[in-house]
């Protein structure tokens, strides 16, 4: 194969990297006043990247020696992170604006966009070494943005616990690659599934439970969350609202590749850590985010929650299960944007952002919008229909009951009524309280833009889309096997 | 022979300069001695075959590592007397961890011996003929080009975040602009004056 078709096949990647480099030099010369200029630019590098993804780079076959696998499933899942990276830079500019008092550097988009490019590596790896570097190109990104309001005491906390537990991670995965690189002896994905389809050793073994221990990481998935609440809470909203949607994606898209492509044959081995992990982290998350009185810790652990979810899919397996893993992101990325919104709008008279839930009280009074748009990411969020929440719920239940899983369907079902007390205890909270002080400041027109956008496409107004959604997320399936 | 004679000069070298880098009282001395045992082990991966290894030895670990190493001992205040008066406390865990340490060297070649490690369906298998800067050079430019490429990238936001993080601008100090040093010119900083007699100093 030619080098210029294989280098047409990782297009977004490099338009990202190159994107990304060439805004650096923009940023290093312009200082502070380019971080309109380099925003906006950095936005239309990952629209460039979203068309990319239509050329070669979603045809199938393999580029770099099976390095890098430019297939549908990869195209989707970067097509919604692309999209949530893109919400990630539109909201920034002015939350640092009111809370820090300093505006937005420049280096942040460019952080956005490098990290964008590690996760299109992820979605579309091959082989483990392009899986580990990708990964890695993505958490460095993130422990900086995490970090990213430096004289903020608790971003820093935050990007310190991110960086030492993501380093951890990153120890517990090695450890597995290079157990499953010793055993099988190779790293391409193809030759790991002949290994685990042959006579396993205990060594493939031991490797499958430490990727997967790792990969569980960086998904949040129970028992491997203790870093989410503390992180989401410190990290700077824009930068929460990134770490709860693009990341998770390619998180969750990255294990089903592992989980398909490299260690299919051993479905019965994965399958139980996997179960074991979505009903942990549905039951948990659903129980410990009812005591909290902070949103963004709420948030923390309902993302945690919709990762139990997203696993029920995978633990499914086959086509079906595939699909409805992509199909729930796809679906869970819009919710969590939708609510980060929300909670962006929730200041104080002196333009500090305010954070707990008691605050919310009331606000179907004094910010009729604002309350009604929550309401309806919060129903759907607990999977109530007719909201889209509820299909994409349903999605991953069929699919599992369809694999066989009956009794684990059975309680992801019954556990997500647990869920649903805490997401409609903040609707209660918000249309039957005595109302708090109202938040003071006006919502920025693109946040407000996108906010109405994303409550249409959740409520009623976006089942047109679903059919669409369904047709690719099949597609996206169907290249895994 | 002279293979045999060189492996023992640099393996006694390596294990004197390591015993001195925990027994010299000067932790600047430490470090030097630690240099001296990178370079011979460094001799010890050249008798081996292993040349890229070496190469990595001194470039990496001699000329960053320890220098580093250095940078950090000379900067920071450490009364080493003091830590010193802990070592007989935590001996009972040192003992255990070179127990431990010992007991894996026995482990990991037993199981060498033993054979069983798969090995054979690696996809670079090696080519005595060729020279193994060579090899990982072809490697690495070749098959492996994406995720060096990509290994550069993290590299990059390596740096980034390092300035993004610890940058800042200040106002109180005067920082040296170059250009504007080399574009100053003698006349600019020297005036050429004729004064009458009893008018040459204005005060």
């Amino acid at each position: 194969m030619s080098y210029s078709t294989q280098l047409m096949m990782v297009l977004p990647e490099l338009v990202l990297s190159l994107g990304a480099i060439l805004l650096m030099l923009v940023a290093a010369w312009g200082g502070q006043q380019a971080t309109k200029l380099v925003s906006w630019a950095a936005i239309a590098v990952l629209i460039g990247a979203g068309i990319a993804l239509a050329g070669p780079a979603s045809a199938g076959g393999e580029a770099f020696g099976g390095l890098y696998r430019p297939d549908m499933f990869g195209a989707v899942a970067k097509a919604m992170i692309f999209f949530a990276a893109a919400v990630s830079i539109l909201i920034a500019p002015r939350f640092f604006q009111t809370s820090s008092g300093d505006d937005l550097r420049p280096e942040y988009p460019v952080l956005i966009l490098l990290s964008a490019a590690g996760m299109g590596m992820m979605v579309s790896a091959g082989d483990l070494m392009s899986l580990y570097v990708g990964l890695e190109l993505q958490s460095l990104a993130a422990y900086v943005l995490a970090s990213f309001m430096r004289r903020d005491t608790r971003s820093a906390e935050a990007g310190l616990k991110y960086f030492v537990l993501g380093s951890l991670a990153s120890g517990i995965l090695l450890y597995g690659i290079s157990l499953v690189y010793g055993f099988s002896g190779t790293t391409l994905f193809a030759g790991i599934a002949d290994a685990y389809a042959g006579e396993r050793s205990m060594g493939l073994l031991f490797g499958l439970v430490f990727v997967f221990a790792g990969l569980a990481f960086k998904i949040s998935a129970v028992p491997f969350h203790m870093w989410t609440p503390d992180v989401y809470e410190g990290a700077p909203t824009p930068v929460t609202a990134f770490f709860a949607s693009a990341p998770k994606v390619a998180a969750v898209a990255l294990a089903t590749r592992v989980a398909i492509e490299a260690m299919g044959p051993a479905i019965a081995d994965w399958r139980q850590i996997v179960i074991f992990a979505a009903l942990a982290s549905i039951i948990f998350g659903a129980v410990a985010a009812i005591g909290q009185t902070n949103i963004k810790r709420l948030l923390a652990y309902s993302s945690i929650n919709n990762v139990g979810f997203a696993l029920i899919g995978l633990a499914a397996g086959g086509e079906a299960g595939v699909s409805s893993v992509l199909y729930y992101m796809a679906i869970y990325v819009v919710m969590t944007l939708g609510s980060f919104l929300v909670v962006l709008q929730m200041r104080g008279a002196d333009g500090q952002p305010i954070e707990s839930i008691a605050s919310l009280a009331g606000m179907s009074r004094t910010r009729p919008g604002l309350a009604l748009a929550l309401a309806i990411f919060m129903f759907s969020l607990a999977g109530i229909p007719p909201l889209l929440g509820f299909f994409a719920k349903l999605q991953v239940f069929v699919a599992a009951v369809d694999s066989g899983l009956f009794v684990f369907a059975a309680v992801g079902a019954a556990a997500s009524a647990i869920g649903a007390y805490y997401y409609l205890k903040i609707v209660k909270t918000m249309y039957f309280d005595e109302p708090a002080p109202a938040f003071a400041g006006k919502t920025d027109p693109v946040e407000g833009v996108l906010l109405v956008l994303a409550a249409a496409v959740i409520s009623p107004l976006g089942w047109p889309l679903l059919g669409y959604l369904e047709v690719f997320t099949a597609s996206a399936a169907k290249a895994l096997f | 022979m002279i293979q045999i004679l060189a492996f023992y000069l640099f393996a006694a070298v390596v294990v004197a300069s390591a015993a001195m880098t925990i027994l010299a009282r000067n932790p600047v001395h430490s470090v030097l001695w630690l240099i001296l045992a990178f370079f011979n082990a460094a001799g010890l991966m050249v008798i081996a075959g292993a040349e890229f290894i070496a190469m990595l030895l001194v470039i990496v670990y001699v000329g960053a590592v320890a220098v580093l190493f250095l940078f950090v001992v000379m900067m920071l205040n450490i009364d080493f007397a003091e830590l010193r008066a802990g070592v007989m406390r935590y001996a009972a865990i040192g003992v255990a961890l070179a127990v431990a340490l010992a007991a894996e060297i026995v482990i990991a070649v037993g199981a060498w011996s033993a054979g069983g490690l798969e090995l054979g369906r690696r996809i670079a298998p090696i080519d005595e003929s060729v020279p193994n800067i060579e090899a990982v050079g072809q490697l690495l430019y070749t098959r492996y080009l994406f995720v060096f490429e990509a290994a550069g990238l993290v590299l990059l936001v390596a740096m980034i975040g390092a300035i993004v993080l610890t940058h800042r601008q200040r106002s109180d100090v005067r920082p040296q602009n170059i250009s504007r040093q080399i574009n100053r010119r003698s006349k600019d900083a020297t005036r050429n004056m004729n004064p009458a007699v009893g008018q040459g100093v204005e005060l």
